[in-house]
């Protein structure tokens, strides 16, 4: 299936990001039902969340769900815009561009501390 | 994968459709996309930059949930999220099972699945009362 070239790339991370996104809705529906057990369930699986593992696939799962609608802002243009057909190679490295400059300040942010911390 | 679908694929999208429930449902990724784009990332920076795993416990979401306003985004936003990426699994398994009876069996898993966490989603969203 997998053809090579920007758009078959992208139309593969797409379906990546959008799949994982799905099991982590459902994962988070899960733990956030936890609430109507109590506070003594919800603190400790939101205590869970704290741990440097799960920060670090919180990091994933932004940096997924930001590609995802990145993408699919570029897919809406091919789609609409008259001119999204020629341009979407110069909207997908647009997209790439955006996309690293968002990450490294939110990276930052969620896992700088602990990262850094761990490595000085 | 659709035949001719030459230039859309290519960039990494799907064809629209030529009509009938195929069409709507192509129409409905994109426009619960372009919501999702604000509801969910709005989620995203408020819950994960702004706040952080570290500071949501039960009294803040007790809190938050005082708000008939946040109940009713967090609806939407599960909803238009749970429909979008149910309908996004389905044409994955349309794409790569190709066996019609396995198609079937698959796609009838993901249904049972996405409308069970629907319902409960919803449930908590609008029966929880903090203790």
């Amino acid at each position: 299936m997998y053809r090579g070239g920007v758009g078959q790339f992208s139309y593969l991370l797409h379906r990546v990001t959008g799949v994982g996104i799905l099991l982590f809705l459902l994962v988070h529906i899960a733990d956030t039902a936890l609430i109507c057990l109590g506070p003594g369930y919800y603190n400790r699986i939101m205590a869970l969340y704290a741990h440097p593992v799960f920060k670090l696939s919180e990091v994933a799962l932004f940096a997924a769900v930001l590609f995802h609608a990145l993408n699919g802002i570029r897919v809406f243009l091919v789609d609409f815009w008259e001119r999204g057909t020629v341009y979407h190679k110069k909207l997908f490295y647009l997209e790439a561009i955006v996309f690293f400059v968002v990450m490294v300040p939110v990276a930052y942010k969620m896992v700088g501390s602990f990262v850094l911390g761990s490595l000085f | 994968m659709e035949a001719g679908a030459d230039w859309s694929v290519e960039s990494g999208g799907r064809p629209m459709p030529e009509g009938g429930l195929e069409l709507y449902a192509w129409i409905f990724m994109r426009l619960s996309g372009v919501a999702l784009l604000f509801l969910a990332l709005g989620h995203m920076v408020l819950m994960h930059i702004l706040n952080s795993v570290e500071v949501i416990d039960y009294d803040f979401v007790a809190r938050r949930y005082a708000s008939v306003l946040w109940r009713t985004y967090d609806f939407l936003m599960l909803f238009l999220a749970m429909l979008h990426g149910v309908n996004g699994a389905r044409t994955i398994l349309a794409d790569v099972v190709t066996h019609p009876g396995r198609r079937f069996l698959f796609q009838s898993i993901l249904f049972t699945v996405g409308a069970v966490f629907l319902v409960l989603g919803a449930l908590v969203i609008f029966t929880f009362q903090p203790v």
